[in-house]
């Protein structure tokens, strides 16, 4: 039994450890290279990224997932991985194959006024209570979603209503697949590669005729048609593209000027060349749409092999990202959690009744959060050489960076007090921020390029950085506030004592559980102290630099001092004797509301230079019901001491 | 008595009352700038001794709430009194004591600077040059006496002024002014707008106006516009009603005993002594987008008192200080071609730094000492 034990933490390690081993390793391609396409760099946004993160964020915007499910399975069938389009593939399809991806049911209305209102309540398909359409089913009433889209555009956006919301969404949703769809050719295309070469070979002629009617003289008039004709098809693509596809001819010159396909064809009537990337991308188009495997894998090694001299740099940034949408490492991150979360949960538990059992799953969370802390530590220093910023830039990495420092955190207070809390708080704090992260990805671009403001490695890294360790361990003080009182009321765990045991097998000295929760509690709070206090005021100190004023009274930097205050206040009641253990923890738990109102309920009230998004189901989870529990929460723990059975005389 | 006096100053039941109370109006002043607008929250919550309500009706004003000065004047007459009462020399409490006087100095340091301090800013075109910067909501009625050839006599009266409504005598000019309207906040048009009323004025341009009173302005980004109607009174008699506004960029003229005056309601000017020269200002954008990357303004700083002649570029995050104003990047012009500098004259800028490092060392300190002690006594236990 006893080497069970033993082995049961390494067992689950190594389980675990193995899955991320194989997440991380080069996968191979399929017949079409369909990978190695995902990884050519473009540029969009203001910043290049392959190929694979225009596919997936464009996804996400109008799908709200980066794949396609290609079955229904219903969602009790977990264990059964539905097929999926991956992202690049359904660029591929999307920019090449539209009259197949027109099939693909990726458009997500969940507004019933809005279905019915388009009359689309019989058509599209139903997935956990979402309804998904495709293209297909949405072209009868195109007119209508840009007509009601317009106008829902022209109420500013603090003031638009749900539905209107829905409106804006779905039709910004259509505008950018018919964007992506005219990318690399014109819709309707089937031989790309044929359009370029009549284009080309229709281009002397065409010129002379144009230049020839221009100054008067007798002109060539099919042949100016013919051409016309040609540069008229391209100009949507110059219109309508969405990522610049075509690098600068002179990358010396200016790297940044990337130019789409459309407006680079049309720039050959200056030039009177054709850029080779138009050719590489036209015989990929070709190849796609023909199903030709072999001619496309030629084209984009060939595309590659012609890249990597002048735009090295771009090409392997485009690799790099693509790899890192590739392992996902904050999504194993967030399973490793949650499986580390139950395990210190049944080590708490059993502790005390059966610490041998105990002590084993003790262990394994341990080392489960261990592991997920370096999968969520490579993810966080990935994305910050992808974008060459300190770790927080915007809401999203803010809420990976709070769960990565209350991982920290609950690290070192499970190494100095081995009772599982520590991994249960981490794992908690890993699956929850991730989750939030998740779901804040949604928008699209979580890598977006920085408003000129912003634009300052050294604050980034100074104010925003310790502001936000200053969140996390506020919120790691809160948890175990909750921990405390969950734990005293509902079991007698509170009262165990701590310690090694003596030689008679009986724990001596006063230390319980509930004495060790009381210190976890004070330290943290003093850390958060210190880190909110000196991350408000160098946020003071950047405000100065860049608007002249240190303090404004704006709600973000009031967020900021809201949590400070009450980090002070803690420490004073705590110092002065007006509260005790009980008092402490429930001001730590009311911590968490002035926490999460800094963190996300400032943002939401659409005030200030600092509101960066506005988010309404986030606005119904903060306030109808994050708030409550917490009040709630700290009622419970100004029950009568008898009612708390780890309190109650035996 | 003094004793009770002295025990309820230096207690810490004071303390964390006070961070209660300010931890409170926080909140309550950052929800109340949703509907007051963040400059109207500042002034009644965090710059005011207390909070008032005012009924619907009458002009009551009931203080309700301690406001930000009450409780940072009490939280800094707390920490001095409690240092004096219970300060022990020694190293044990170097880290408080630390602590404290950095949060005193930030205090103080705020006190300072919403006193002392003066925002302005200055608009100037691609080319053009200045040396004065405007008030961004403080109006004053600017009175040129143009009669002299070399020079012009300017006479100013503040906003505020015009708003009793009574007759202003001033000793340099040879009339006094009537107000005879006055709007704090105010629409004024040439347009045909049948909402407004006319503007009834017997001399200058202002009869082909139409004007409205208008509640005033809470949104950051808008300000108030005033508007009047003034009279200006000679012994002999009236000169006429004349219309002033924020709005109207050209000055009202009269002649009175052969000097020619121009009147206007401007913003409230800060003369330097010396100007800035924009020498060409630039908004880049990244690559493909409209997403801004960088504002920046290329001035030359002119001083001809100490014949400084310089070129600085001003940007986000990098501002100029001169002379003890400083010039931050603020705003530009819809066609990029000219710039506005947000100008701060705050003497006591640099305190929240020294208040910065103060309270980080002290708290490193503090802890640090709470840590090793925690550590010692698990390693003997």
């Amino acid at each position: 039994m006893k080497t069970l034990f033993k082995l049961i933490p390494w067992f689950f390690l190594a389980l675990f450890a193995t899955e991320i081993i194989v997440v991380m390793l080069p996968k191979k391609d399929g017949a079409l290279h369909t990978r190695e396409f995902g990884r050519l760099p473009v540029l969009l946004g203001g910043r290049i990224q392959p190929f694979d993160s225009v596919a997936r964020n464009t996804l996400l915007q109008i799908r709200s997932t980066g794949d396609v499910p290609l079955e229904q399975v219903p969602s009790w069938k977990f264990w059964h991985h539905p097929k999926k389009l991956k992202s690049t593939d359904w660029l591929l399809e999307a920019m090449f194959k539209p009259e197949v991806a027109d099939t693909r049911p990726i458009f997500l209305i969940h507004h019933p006024d809005l279905i019915s209102e388009l009359k689309l309540g019989e058509k599209g398909v139903e997935k956990s209570g979402l309804r998904y359409y495709t293209f297909h089913e949405l072209e009868p009433v195109l007119r209508e979603i840009n007509d009601q889209g317009n106008k829902a555009h022209a109420v500013e956006e603090a003031h638009q209503t749900t539905y209107q919301k829905q409106v804006a969404k779905l039709s910004n949703a259509v505008a950018l697949y018919q964007r992506i769809k005219n990318s690399l050719q014109p819709e309707g295309t089937h031989d790309l590669t044929r359009l370029v070469a009549d284009y080309q070979s229709a281009l002397p002629a065409g010129l002379a005729a144009f230049r020839a009617q221009q100054n008067g003289e007798k002109a060539d008039a099919v042949a100016l048609k013919k051409f016309t004709d040609l540069a008229g098809q391209f100009e949507n693509v110059a219109n309508y593209a969405y990522p610049l596809t075509i690098p600068p001819a002179n990358p010396e010159e200016n790297r940044n000027a990337w130019a789409n396909l459309g407006t680079s064809l049309l720039a050959s009537i200056q030039s009177g060349e054709i850029h080779p990337a138009v050719n590489f991308f036209a015989r990929m188009a070709t190849a796609y749409g023909h199903d030709d495997a072999a001619e496309f894998n030629s084209a984009v090694a060939g595309y590659k092999t012609w890249l990597a001299p002048k735009f090295d740099k771009e090409v392997s940034k485009g690799r790099a990202e693509f790899y890192f949408n590739d392992v996902k490492a904050f999504l194993h991150a967030t399973i490793i959690y949650i499986f580390a979360l139950l395990l210190a949960a049944g080590a708490l538990a059993t502790y005390g009744l059966w610490p041998g059992f105990s002590e084993s799953l003790r262990r394994s969370a341990f080392y489960l959060i261990a592991l997920a802390f370096v999968v969520h530590t490579f993810g966080i220093i990935f994305r910050m050489v992808l974008e060459g910023r300190p770790p927080v830039t915007n809401l999203y990495s803010s809420a990976i960076f709070i769960g990565w420092g209350a991982c920290v955190l609950g690290l070192v207070l499970e190494r100095v007090y081995r009772i599982g809390l520590g991994s249960a708080v981490a794992g908690m704090a890993g699956f929850v921020t991730l989750l939030i992260a998740h779901n804040l990805a949604l928008g699209g671009d979580t890598m977006e390029m920085l408003r000129a403001v912003l634009d300052t490695n050294f604050w980034l890294a100074t104010h925003v950085v310790t502001v936000t360790i200053g969140y996390a361990s506020t919120f790691v003080a809160g948890m175990l506030a909750i921990a405390y009182v969950l734990l005293g009321i509902f079991t007698p765990i509170l009262s165990t004592p701590l310690g090694k045991p003596d030689a008679a097998g009986k724990i001596t000295g006063d230390l319980n559980i509930g004495k060790a929760l009381v210190r976890m509690v004070y330290g943290i709070v003093c850390f958060a102290t210190l880190f909110s206090f000196v991350g408000t005021v160098l946020g003071g100190i950047w405000a100065d630099q860049s608007w002249g004023r240190f303090w404004g009274w704006d709600p973000k930097e009031n967020g900021a001092l809201l949590i400070v205050l009450w980090n002070a206040l803690i420490l004073h009641a705590r110092w002065g004797g007006l509260v005790r253990e009980r008092g402490l923890m429930n001001l730590a738990i009311f911590g968490n509301i002035i926490t999460a109102f800094s963190w996300f309920g400032v943002n939401m009230l659409g005030i200030g230079l600092h509101s960066y998004g506005f988010m309404e189901a986030g606005f119904v989870w903060l306030y109808y019901i994050f708030m409550p529990a917490q009040v709630a929460l700290i009622l419970l723990g100004l029950l009568p001491l008898n009612w708390w059975r780890s309190f109650r005389e035996a | 008595m003094l004793d009770r006096l002295v025990r309820f100053f230096t207690s810490l039941k004071l303390t964390v009352v006070l961070l209660a109370l300010g931890t409170v109006l926080v909140f309550w002043g950052t929800i109340a700038q949703a509907s007051l607008g963040l400059y109207k929250a500042q002034n009644e919550f965090f710059r005011s001794f207390f909070v008032f309500w005012q009924p619907a009706s009458g002009g009551w004003r009931i203080p309700i709430y301690p406001g930000g000065y009450m409780i940072g004047g009490l939280l800094l007459i707390n920490l001095f009194a409690a240092h004096i009462r219970y300060y022990q020399p020694g190293k044990r409490k170097i880290g408080v004591a630390l602590i404290h006087l950095g949060v005193v100095l930030l205090l103080v340091g705020q006190f300072l600077t919403d006193y002392l301090s003066t925002e302005s800013s200055m608009h100037i075109r691609n080319g053009g040059t200045k040396n004065y910067s405007e008030a961004d909501r403080d109006f004053e009625l600017a009175i040129t006496d143009t009669s002299e050839a070399e020079l012009d006599t300017v006479v100013t009266i503040p906003a505020r002024r015009l708003v009793k409504l009574d007759e202003i005598a001033v000793p340099k000019l040879p009339f006094t002014l009537r107000v005879k309207k006055f709007f704090p906040n105010s629409v004024v048009t040439d347009q045909p707008a049948p909402m407004l009323d006319p503007v009834n004025t017997t001399a200058g341009f202002g009869g082909n106006f139409r004007w409205k009173e208008l509640p005033h302005e809470t949104t950051m980004s808008s300000r108030d516009t005033p508007a009047g109607i003034v009279e200006p009174v000679t012994p002999q008699g009236s000169l006429g009603t004349f219309l002033v506004s924020g709005l109207l960029t050209h000055p009202q003229e009269f002649v009175h005993d052969g000097r020619k005056f121009l009147m206007q309601l401007r913003p409230v000017r800060y003369y330097k002594p010396f100007s800035l020269h924009l020498v060409e200002f630039r908004h880049d954008k990244y690559a493909g987008t409209d997403i801004p990357k960088n504002f920046s303004s290329r001035v030359r700083v002119e001083n001809a008192g100490n014949g400084d002649s310089r070129e600085v570029l001003i940007k986000m995050n990098t501002p100029l200080r001169y002379a003890g104003d400083t010039f931050y990047q603020a705003s530009f012009d819809p066609d990029n071609q000219g710039t506005v500098l947000q100008v701060v004259h705050n003497p006591s800028w640099l305190t929240p730094y020294f208040s910065c490092v103060l309270v980080s060392i002290g708290l490193l300190i503090q802890f640090l000492t709470h840590l090793f002690r925690f550590a010692a006594k698990r390693k003997t236990a």
